[in-house]
């Protein structure tokens, strides 16, 4: 193990000097403290811990997962597994000539309906405001959610998105993969859909191994092929 | 249990408690986190024989509305115990007691959680006694901080837990439920071992100055036990198989 990676708690003093607190630490005095249960990195003159557990923070251009729960007659309500739900203005779906009165929002997206969306603010003081108006955003019409951790997100991806790949490669699915932890696979071949659902629950449960991608394309059937 | 009994010898000629335990002796504690599968957080402890099971939920939506902050998120937590976690039944509806141990425990894990990144949410802590035999606020309070730290709510430190008394005459650490009952002082200290500061510090009892003194010390020894403990119990959640990295 890296003398600069290592395993820490809340409370545990990851290091001391003049470093530049990122993610999940505090400065306290000359210490740096980590504030969650994860693993440490000291860069050249910061440090961060990444968490291994929590929930979902909005951040602004996250591409989350989003499903719709209700709606007013201006605008949707998200559920982004998030403790905030995610707010999707009209104007976003209709254009600018959206009329409250002529357009029936229930015609673009149902309760129920999944939609691949990006996170267009976030503040403290509201609640996210997303939009669908992207290239390869809006909504999904097929494939099935799998639900994962959300700090879990970066290790389905892998470094430079090896992991996903691998297993894109492997079954010819399409894997969407929302920063929220709510990923969406679709396959026309359902042997291969079931390989990359049983290879993102196996990410997800064996996150923290060292050397998962040789294991993940192993159980997929590709070693020594790439 | 069974009542109390005055004739009964807390402390003996050669330094043994009523429980065969040394006077800087704790009870036996085992500390699991996780384990709840609906919960955000969860924790296990048994400490002694108090069997305590928290589970953490959040940060989410506060209900009702009126008690959410824009500024930050709060913290809400319920002490409860089983009508079997004593000899006689006891009432399942919120005693006088329980109120007083949630707002407590609440105050002492204040000091250690970071919720203004979570402005207008609730992080509630649902605390459970199963079994109870003295000195539940204490593992209670202990267990909740791994349960938390399991949620991933983002914590300045730790809170380890421990009590410490006074029992013919001597300064004991862990007063079990004899002791509390017959013993001179009981003394529940919360505290942050890598910040070194004391977030839960009650007294039941008469103790001089430098007894009040010697009595924080031995607390906060329990506590550095407790912390162990708690560590522990987070690597071998999250840290079991990784050790090759």
């Amino acid at each position: 193990m890296d003398n600069r990676r290592k395993y820490v708690i809340p409370g545990d003093v990851v290091t001391t000097g003049p470093f530049r607190p990122e993610q999940n630490v505090i400065l306290e005095g000359n210490k740096i403290i980590s504030t969650t249960v994860g693993v440490s990195e000291i860069y050249d003159d910061s440090v961060k811990v990444i968490s291994l557990t929590g929930q979902y923070l909005p951040k602004i251009n996250d591409l989350v997962i989003g499903k719709v729960i209700s709606h007013s007659s201006l605008s949707w309500e998200l559920d982004i597994n998030s403790c905030y739900v995610g707010f999707l203005p009209a104007q976003d779906v209709f254009g600018r000539d959206f009329s409250a009165h002529a357009d029936e929002l229930t015609s673009k997206l149902k309760s129920g309906d999944l939609v691949a969306a990006r996170i267009a603010n976030s503040d403290r003081t509201r609640d996210p405001l997303i939009t669908i108006a992207d290239r390869d955003l809006g909504k999904i019409d097929s494939g099935d959610l799998i639900k994962i951790s959300p700090s879990k997100v970066p290790r389905l991806i892998g470094k430079r998105g090896s992991m996903i790949q691998a297993i894109e490669g492997a079954t010819n699915a399409v894997i969407t993969i929302g920063q929220n932890g709510w990923v969406v696979v679709s396959c026309e071949n359902p042997e291969g859909l079931l390989k990359a659902k049983k290879a993102i629950q196996m990410v997800n449960e064996h996150a923290h191994v060292a050397n998962l991608t040789d294991q993940v394309n192993e159980m997929l059937g590709t070693k020594g092929e790439s | 249990m069974g009542g109390r009994d005055s004739t009964m010898v807390l402390l003996d000629e050669n330094g043994i408690r009523c429980d065969g335990r040394k006077i800087d002796e704790p009870r036996r504690i085992m500390i699991k986190a996780g384990g709840l599968k609906n919960a955000d957080g969860s924790a296990y402890i048994e400490f002694g024989d108090n069997k305590i099971l928290v589970g953490v939920y959040g940060p989410r939506d506060v209900h009702p509305k009126h008690m959410s902050n824009t500024d930050t998120g709060i913290l809400r937590v319920r002490y409860h115990m089983e009508p079997f976690s004593v000899g006689e039944r006891k009432n399942p509806a919120p005693s006088r007691r329980e109120i007083e141990i949630s707002k407590v425990i609440k105050e002492a894990l204040l000091p250690a959680v970071i919720l203004d990144k979570f402005p207008r949410t609730a992080v509630d802590v649902f605390i459970e006694i199963l079994q109870a035999d003295g000195g539940t606020r204490c593992a209670a309070l202990a267990a909740a901080s791994v349960a938390l730290a399991d949620a991933g709510i983002p914590m300045r430190d730790m809170v380890a837990a421990c009590a410490a008394g006074k029992a013919a005459d001597t300064i004991i650490l862990d007063v079990n439920n004899e002791e509390d009952q017959a013993g001179q002082a009981d003394m529940p200290i919360g505290y942050m071992p890598n910040l070194e500061k004391i977030t839960l510090l009650q007294l039941d009892g008469v103790l001089s100055p430098e007894e009040f003194k010697k009595c924080v010390e031995t607390g906060i020894h329990g506590c550095k036990i407790v912390y162990e403990l708690q560590k522990k119990a987070l690597q071998e959640k999250y840290f079991q198989n990784g050790g090759n990295q």
